[in-house]
């Protein structure tokens, strides 16, 4: 919607801001000038009005604002129209009540018709309105002066008195774009007695409008219920300024000021005579829930309660609360209590229900800025979420590791839900976004798997990602929702003397959720090679259990699944349950004070079987529990594919013992005898040792 | 390189040393050139050959024929003397091979990358850590929800467009369910504000982070699919001025403390009044550039007083669980909210929303 300063100036005469300040200034109290551009005898501002202020969308509504912003005087709007003459004119029957609650008529014969010249041209040029003749420019410049729609009939075309009724199923309408209309009984409709004449609060009709050689005019100023012109103007798919107001609810006091309007301006531009008075039909039940609501109390402890300091020191005064509602058309009627109000509401601003809407007023009105920056006093404790530090470990672990976190879409296509978690229901979405995204993830495996491939295709040489993220179960009557935290990589992996290349990359991820892991209080951690999930290939995964639950699974992705992704490389996908982490105590570190004696480190070479796994071998040595023992670990491990260092079926291991006691330097007969138990040990187990 | 080894003089230690001082300069006259394999030979040969090196004259000449006396005395330097030889061998190998002409120092380091933080976590958790240095919780909830805790409670009416299913995503299959109970992806975090006063009595303060959907087209800067930070003040007392202050503050420890804030008028259902927050623009101070298309202000915030009509859901709902109604007429409280995406983009100059969810690694990897 655009404004014209100049005309909005009528309205103001003692404004003394510039155009510019005055944009500024509504702006500042939500009655937004996006534009501002010059033009002839002022500026035009472009507006961008909120939809709950619909009475502000006229040159008369932003008057209003600004003399309230200003505390100067507004015109009244009707002061130029003759006076009031309301009686029995044009015969009015409203026989929709609940759809009409006011229709005012007003007869104007001996017009000429014209194009419009002077002032209305003008500003209609520079509104970049169309002209269309001067008795209908007449409408619209009232519309655009004060917001209310009104309508001009060639009185001669009316075949006896004026009926508002609902529509005949089938009823047939030719409306002024020319276009003809088949109505239902949800539709409104201006009639006479013997057709419909318009489309209520929407569109004029095409046999009644005023053409080039009307003579006589019947002005129609009316209030419609907005329910029923949102209705009429959607299902024919009319959207017009009329239908844009009365939806959002027209001000009901004003139909007969608009009509006074036209008809004063029929009279001094086409040169027209009102005939009789004005017909004013009111339904008094809908004026009660406009024009006339209850009044409502305001307490100005309470604006200043919910408001606070100003910059101008001190609260918002109850003067400045009586003048800023004032000014905005409320009237307000001392009660018993001191600073207490009863406030009578404006028929124009149906947006104002409650004591906390004129509050709001008070506020806009006095600016937002001018409030002081104050901090609320502490009171009440601070309850971490019990989960902080978890989450937070979980990332900064997986972080300091190498691994980037990744957030991914919430949604997934069944298929992909399906393939990564056969044994979970998902959840269908009603509208989904689109046919990827058709049910709530029930896990995150799905999502890390693309967003892997699509690096790859990318040419990222290398992946590590992780996500921790919400997954869903269940059905679309009961959701569940869990923490679930996947990890996917691919590409170069870490170096190692004791895992093949073709291993690294498990073992990388192996390592890595054993260093998470460390991070809780966990009684066990067991790693598992039995009932892996499908998507893991079949012998290169493993399932993680803490204290002999399930958290997850992780692997190299199945061959089938990693085609269907046209992945070039391994894939090693992981997801873990995070509630359990989420709900497990982090580990505090208990520290022992280091040994003041020298550690003995002992190399073993030694020959075993394929079967025989370190789990065993780590075992072996610890349930000799030698009390000096503090470490023992695979420094490298080697098979030889063509069988000549180390027969096929066998690997050689070069193990690292070490042996430090806390109260002694260890003697060299203490530590061979070790040594030699642990030999032992290994050669029950079927090791050989090497020469 | 043969050559005689002088008799000694004598045993007493004066003497010792001044013969062993003349043989240690000889070996650091002949360390200093040592940078060649060949002269590092020539070397090795002059001090430590087996027949002609000087060790063994020296060897031959003064320790074998010395007095039983003296040998431990002539042995200790005959020792320091070699080890000072082999020290020169080392030293001059690592040279050579390590330096050459010196280190490159322009050559890349060898570093071990962190993982990234996700740019999205790190504003969160960024916005967060300010709230909390003002005494705020943090509160989380689901991202499934159902209408009354997304739009009932929040004092959205019944025909709200919001709830349409053409701006919120919903489950399947809800039809049949009362208007309250039916599920929906939460459109905004404000839901949580509801659960947390239904379960806290006053005073509350909460800052909550969270993923929200909203059945929005993509394009540059929308996604259906977006974060949003909320917080929640609720006390006797609570002013509109404090919500001011709180803001400003807030806008500062984040942006700096040269931001300035402005607030504007607007609506949303579940606070009155309601301010729309913009902030003097970061990058050009207020001046006008391109990031603030030239406004010198950059909207970043939606807030308001808590709506009475959300108080009284809550009492209601509380008195419906067999809980004491709480949040009466002596309440007050306000709420702010905003768009984690819009913060991120602005702040590292992102012109693709869609980036954050792609897990792309080349984008990613710059937040290392």
């Amino acid at each position: 919607m655009n404004i014209l300063t100049h005309w909005l100036r009528e309205y103001l005469p003692a404004l003394e801001v510039s155009d510019r300040q005055l944009a500024e200034d509504l702006t500042l109290r939500g009655i937004a000038v996006e534009g501002v551009h010059e033009v002839a005898g002022g500026h035009l501002f472009e507006m961008d009005i909120t939809t709950n202020r619909v009475d502000a969308m006229n040159h008369y509504g932003v008057a209003r604002e600004a003399a309230a912003i200003y505390n100067i005087p507004l015109r009244k709007l009707d002061d130029e129209c003759a006076p009031a003459n309301v009686g029995a004119g044009y015969p009015v029957r409203i026989e929709a009540a609940d759809l009409c609650g006011r229709f005012t008529a007003q007869i104007v014969r001996n017009v000429t018709i014209a194009p419009s010249t002077g002032i209305i041209a003008e500003r209609f040029a520079q509104l970049g309105q169309k002209p269309i003749s001067n008795a209908v420019d007449i409408t619209n410049y009232t519309w655009l002066a004060m917001g209310h729609p009104t309508h001009v009939f060639d009185l001669d075309t009316l075949e006896g008195s004026i009926v508002v009724r609902r529509a005949r199923e089938g009823e047939k309408l030719r409306l002024l774009d020319g276009s003809e209309k088949t109505l239902t009984a949800d539709d409104l409709v201006v009639a006479d007695e013997k057709k419909a004449l318009a489309l209520a609060g929407v569109m004029g009709g095409w046999d009644s409008r005023v053409t080039d050689t009307t003579k006589n005019i019947l002005v129609e100023a009316a209030w419609f219920d907005p329910a029923a012109i949102r209705r009429s103007s959607r299902c024919h798919g009319l959207h017009t300024d009329a239908s844009h107001r009365f939806e959002r609810g027209a001000d009901f006091a004003a139909a007969p000021v608009a009509n006074r309007y036209v008809t004063h301006k029929l009279v001094e531009l086409c040169s027209g005579t009102p005939d009789g008075p004005m017909t004013d039909v009111v339904i008094p039940e809908v004026e009660a829930k406009t024009a006339n609501r209850p009044r409502i109390a305001l307490s100005s402890p309470t604006v200043q309660r919910l408001l606070g300091t100003t910059l101008d020191g001190g609260e918002i005064s109850p003067v400045l609360i009586e003048q800023y509602l004032e000014a905005l058309g409320c009237s307000l009627h001392p009660a018993s209590e001191v600073g207490c109000y009863e406030v009578k509401l404006p028929s124009w601003r149906l947006d104002l229900e409650r004591e906390i809407d004129l509050i709001e007023e008070v506020a806009r009105v006095y600016g937002y800025n001018r409030f002081a920056d104050t901090l609320p006093g502490f009171s009440g404790g601070v309850d971490s979420l019990p989960h902080r530090a978890q989450e937070e470990t979980i990332r900064n672990t997986l972080r300091a590791m190498g691994w980037n976190e990744v957030i991914g879409s919430t949604f997934a296509s069944e298929e992909d839900a399906m393939l990564f978690a056969a044994q979970r229901t998902a959840v269908p979405m009603g509208n989904p976004l689109n046919a990827e995204a058709g049910v709530l993830r029930p896990t995150l495996l799905s999502g890390a798997a693309s967003m892997l491939a699509a690096n790859m295709h990318r040419d990222v040489r290398t992946a590590r990602i992780f996500e921790l993220g919400a997954v869903f179960t269940g059905d679309t009557q009961q959701v569940q929702e869990a923490q679930s935290l996947s990890m996917g990589a691919y590409g170069s992996p870490a170096a190692s003397a004791i895992v093949s290349a073709k291993d690294g990359l498990f073992f990388e991820v192996k390592g890595t959720i054993e260093a998470l892991l460390a991070q809780f209080e966990l009684k066990s951690v067991e790693f598992r090679a039995d009932s892996l999930p499908p998507w893991i290939a079949p012998g290169r995964g493993a399932r993680v259990l803490v204290e002999s639950k399930e958290l997850g699974a992780f692997g190299e992705l199945d061959a089938a699944y990693a085609d269907r992704l046209k992945a070039r490389e391994t894939i090693v996908l992981g997801e873990m349950d995070a509630a359990v982490l989420l709900a497990s105590p982090l580990r505090v570190p208990l520290v022992r004070e280091p040994s003041r004696f020298q550690a003995v480190e002992r190399d073993l070479s030694f020959f075993f079987a394929d079967t025989v796994t370190w789990d065993q071998i780590n075992s072996a040595v610890h349930n000799l529990h030698i009390a000096e023992l503090t470490s023992v670990e695979p420094r490298e491990i080697y098979r030889d594919a063509k069988g000549k260092a180390v027969a096929i079926g066998e690997y050689s291991l070069l193990l690292r013992v070490v042996l430090q006691a806390r109260d002694r330097t260890l003697r060299e007969e203490e530590v061979a005898a070790s040594i030699e138990r642990i030999i032992t040990a290994l050669k029950e187990l079927g090791g050989r040792q090497r020469a | 390189m043969s050559e005689q080894i002088p008799q000694l003089s004598g045993h007493d230690d004066a003497t010792l040393d001044q013969a062993f001082a003349a043989l240690q300069k000889q070996v650091r006259a002949g360390a200093a050139a040592l940078s060649t394999d060949e002269a590092r030979e020539n070397f090795r040969l002059a001090w430590l050959g087996r027949k002609q090196g000087r060790l063994k004259l020296i060897s031959d000449a003064w320790l074998k024929t010395a007095p039983v006396e003296a040998k431990k005395a002539l042995g200790q330097r005959f020792n320091q003397l070699k080890t000072a030889i082999e020290a020169a061998l080392e030293s001059g190998h690592q040279a050579s091979t390590s330096a050459g002409p010196g280190l490159d120092i322009t050559l890349p380091g060898i570093r071990r990358a962190a993982g990234v933080e996700h740019p999205l976590t790190r504003t969160m958790r960024e916005v967060v850590a300010v709230f909390e240095a003002l005494g705020y919780s943090v509160g989380i909830g689901p991202e499934v929800e159902t209408d009354f805790y997304n739009f009932e409670a929040l004092n959205f009416p019944p025909n709200h467009p919001a709830r349409d299913t053409q701006d919120t995503l919903v489950i399947a299959d809800q039809e049949k369910k009362p208007g309250r109970e039916r599920l929906l992806m939460r459109t905004h975090t404000s839901p949580v504000q509801i659960r947390s006063m239904i379960a806290q009595e006053p005073p509350l303060r909460l800052v909550i982070p969270g993923k929200v959907h909203r059945n929005d087209e993509s394009d540059a800067t929308h996604s259906p699919i977006f974060h949003q930070v909320e917080g929640l003040c609720v006390d006797t007392n609570i002013t509109f001025s404090d919500l001011k202050g709180t803001l400003d503050h807030a806008m500062k420890s984040l942006f700096g403390s040269a931001v300035k804030t402005r607030f504007f008028p607007s609506f949303f259902p579940f606070t009155e009044p309601s301010a729309d927050v913009q902030i003097s623009c970061i990058f050009c101070g207020g001046k006008g550039c391109r990031k603030c298309k030239h406004s010198g202000w950059i909207e970043l915030l939606g807030c308001g007083m808590v709506d009475p009509a959300v108080f009284a859901a809550v009492d209601q709902r509380r008195i419906e669980l067999g809980r004491e109604p709480a949040y009466g007429s002596n309440i007050s409280g306000f709420a702010f909210g905003m768009g984690v995406e819009r913060i991120a983009m602005m702040l590292y100059g992102i012109s693709d929303i869609g980036l954050f969810y792609s897990g792309d690694l080349r984008f990613l990897e710059q937040f290392a």
